[in-house]
C-alpha cells in the first residue's frame, strides 16, 4: 500500500482557557487553571461543585435563534469547525463531494434530553421542543459541521468516551489514506456541565471534591490527587492529504504521522493497571508513522487526575517509548474534556511541535512515587520536538495514540 | 377580543423569538415559508407559542392551511 501524507491545515477550539486556539494556547503555556465553582443553584447539593467552564460562551459567538436549535455541545463543534476552515482557507478550495467529517462526543446531547424530559414531566408532550431529536442525536454534532461546510464525503460520528477525540482524528486519518476524501474536518465536543452526568461520575468516585480549591483540584500524578475536574469544550484539526494542501498553496502546521487504536477486553472502566492496550496502541502509532520509539520528544498523556488511572499509563509509555520523553498533562489547566479531550489534547501536541515548549503539568507539587519520567511540572518546557504522540484512553477500554510530527 | 392587528404583533413576537424573523417583515399577505423562512420545525415552534398566547387549539390538520400570516390571523380570531 503507499503511503499517502496527510497534514493539518487548521486548528479551532472553545475551551476553559480561552475562546479559540490562540488564547487557549497562550494560558496553556502560562500555566493558568480553568477550573473554577459551579455557582448555579443545582450545584448546591452535589458532592462535586467545581468545574472547568468555557471561557467564553457560545452566545458571544453564534446566534440566539440559531443556538436555540442546537445542543450546546454542537454549538461548540461548529465554533471549533468554523475557526479551523477560517484558518485553512478551505472555502472554494475543496471540492464537496471530497470534504468528509469525522466529529464525536463522549456523551453527546444528554443536556437537551434531560432539559427536554423536565418539559415533559412539567408541560406534557406538545410543549417538548421539535428540535429536541437533532439536538440530542449522537451525530449532531458532525452533522452540523458537514452541513455547514457542505460536506458531501461522508459525516462520521465518532463515540468512543475520553478516546473519541484522538479515534476522530485517527478516522480522518485512514479516510485520507483510504481515499475517501482530501479533506476532513475532525474533532470532538462536549458540554455535560449538568448535575446528572456530574451526579453519575461523582457516585463511581471518579470526580475531584476539592470543592474550596478548584484552581488546585486538576492535579495529574500529584500524591494528593482526588479525581478528575469536568470540563467543556471543543476542538477541531482540519486533516488534508499533503499533495492537497500543496496544490492550494495552504500552509501546513504539522504532519499527521500515524495512529493507533486498540480496546483492552479488560474491564468497561477500569483501566488495564499494566497499561497493555495503551502499549499496543502507541506501538502501534509510532509504527504507522515510520518512526521508533526514540524519535518521540514529548508526550502530551492521558492522565486525568484520578488515583488508579495516571500511574498506569507511565508504566505503559516508558515501556512503548522509553523515559526520554518529556510528557506533560495539559488536563491538570483544563480539566476533562471527555470526548473532546483527544482533540483539545492533539491541538496542543501539534502547538508544542511548532513553538518548541511543552505545556506545564501545574499542581505537581508532590510526584507520586511511581513518576519516574520526565514531566514538565510546573513550569513550561523549551523543547525541540521533531515527533510527539497524544494519548487517550476512554471508559469502554479505548486505548487511541497519535503520532504528529513537523512538517 | 383581539383585533388582527394585534393578533399579527402577537404572532410578530412569537416568529422573532423562535425564527429570528425582523417585526418589521410580519405582514397578512407574507408567506411563513416563502417569504420569512420558517422551516417546518420552527412552524410547530409557533404554533405551540400562539395556542398558550392566544387561548386557541390549532390541531395538525389545520396547520397545512396557515400558508400566510393572513390565514394564522383568521384562523385565531375566528377560534379564540
Amino acid at each position: 500500500m503507499t503511503t499517502v501524507d496527510v497534514v493539518v491545515t487548521g486548528l479551532g477550539a472553545t475551551t476553559p482557557l480561552g475562546g479559540d486556539v490562540a488564547s487557549t494556547w497562550d494560558a496553556m503555556v502560562a500555566g493558568r487553571s480553568g477550573v473554577g465553582s459551579l455557582t448555579s443553584e443545582w450545584a448546591a447539593q452535589l458532592p462535586v461543585r467545581i468545574a472547568a467552564e468555557l471561557a467564553v460562551e457560545p452566545s458571544e459567538v453564534l446566534e440566539r435563534v440559531r443556538l436555540r436549535r442546537l445542543d450546546r455541545s454542537e454549538a461548540l463543534a461548529l465554533i471549533a469547525a468554523q475557526q479551523a476552515w477560517a484558518e485553512a482557507g478551505l472555502e472554494g478550495a475543496v471540492d464537496n463531494e471530497r470534504l468528509a467529517v469525522s466529529f464525536g462526543s463522549g456523551i453527546g446531547g444528554a443536556t437537551t434530553l434531560l432539559n427536554q424530559d423536565d418539559i415533559l414531566e412539567q408541560s406534557g408532550p406538545r410543549r417538548v421542543s421539535p428540535h429536541t431529536v437533532p439536538m440530542l442525536m449522537p451525530n449532531g454534532p458532525a452533522a452540523y459541521v458537514g452541513l455547514e461546510f457542505g460536506a458531501r464525503a461522508g459525516v462520521r460520528a465518532m463515540a468512543s468516551a475520553c478516546a473519541t477525540g484522538a479515534e476522530a482524528l485517527a478516522l480522518g486519518l485512514d479516510l485520507i489514506r483510504l481515499g475517501r476524501a482530501d479533506v476532513v474536518i475532525a474533532g470532538s465536543t462536549e458540554a455535560v456541565i449538568h448535575p446528572l452526568p456530574i451526579a453519575g461520575f461523582a457516585s463511581m468516585r471518579a470526580m475531584s471534591t476539592r470543592n474550596d480549591d478548584p484552581e488546585r483540584a486538576s492535579r495529574p500524578w500529584d500524591k494528593n490527587r482526588d479525581g478528575f475536574v469536568l470540563g467543556e469544550g471543543a476542538g477541531a484539526i482540519i486533516l488534508e492529504r499533503a499533495d492537497h494542501a500543496a496544490a492550494r498553496g495552504a500552509r501546513v502546521i504539522a504532519r499527521f504521522a500515524g495512529a493507533g487504536v486498540t480496546s483492552d477486553g479488560y474491564d468497561i472502566v477500569q483501566p488495564d493497571p499494566e497499561c497493555r492496550g495503551g502499549i499496543r496502541a502507541m506501538r502501534m502509532a509510532i509504527q504507522d508513522a515510520g518512526l521508533t520509539g526514540a524519535d518521540i520528544k514529548h508526550v502530551n498523556a492521558h492522565a486525568t487526575s484520578t488515583p488508579v488511572g495516571d500511574m498506569g499509563e507511565i508504566k505503559g509509555i516508558r515501556t512503548a517509548i522509553g523515559d526520554h520523553p518529556v510528557i506533560t498533562s495539559t488536563k491538570s489547566m483544563t480539566g476533562h474534556l471527555l470526548g473532546a479531550a483527544g482533540a483539545l489534547e492533539s491541538i496542543a501536541t501539534i502547538l508544542a511541535i511548532r513553538d518548541s515548549v511543552v505545556p506545564p503539568t501545574i499542581n505537581l507539587d508532590d510526584p507520586d512515587d511511581g513518576l519516574d519520567l520526565d514531566v514538565a511540572a510546573l513550569k513550561p518546557r523549551q523543547l525541540d520536538i521533531p515527533a510527539a504522540i497524544n494519548n487517550s484512553f476512554g471508559f469502554g477500554g479505548h486505548n487511541v495514540a497519535v503520532v504528529f510530527t513537523r512538517p | 377580543m383581539a383585533t388582527r392587528e394585534e393578533i399579527t404583533s402577537g404572532l410578530a413576537e412569537i416568529l422573532e423569538e423562535v425564527a429570528g424573523v425582523n417585526p418589521d417583515d410580519v405582514a397578512e399577505e407574507k408567506s411563513f415559508t416563502d417569504d420569512l423562512d420558517v422551516d417546518s420545525l420552527s412552524m410547530v415552534e409557533v404554533v405551540v407559542a400562539a395556542e398558550e398566547k392566544f387561548g386557541v387549539k390549532i390541531p395538525d390538520n389545520e396547520v397545512q392551511n396557515l400558508k400566510t400570516v393572513g390565514d394564522a390571523v383568521s384562523y385565531i380570531e375566528a377560534n379564540h
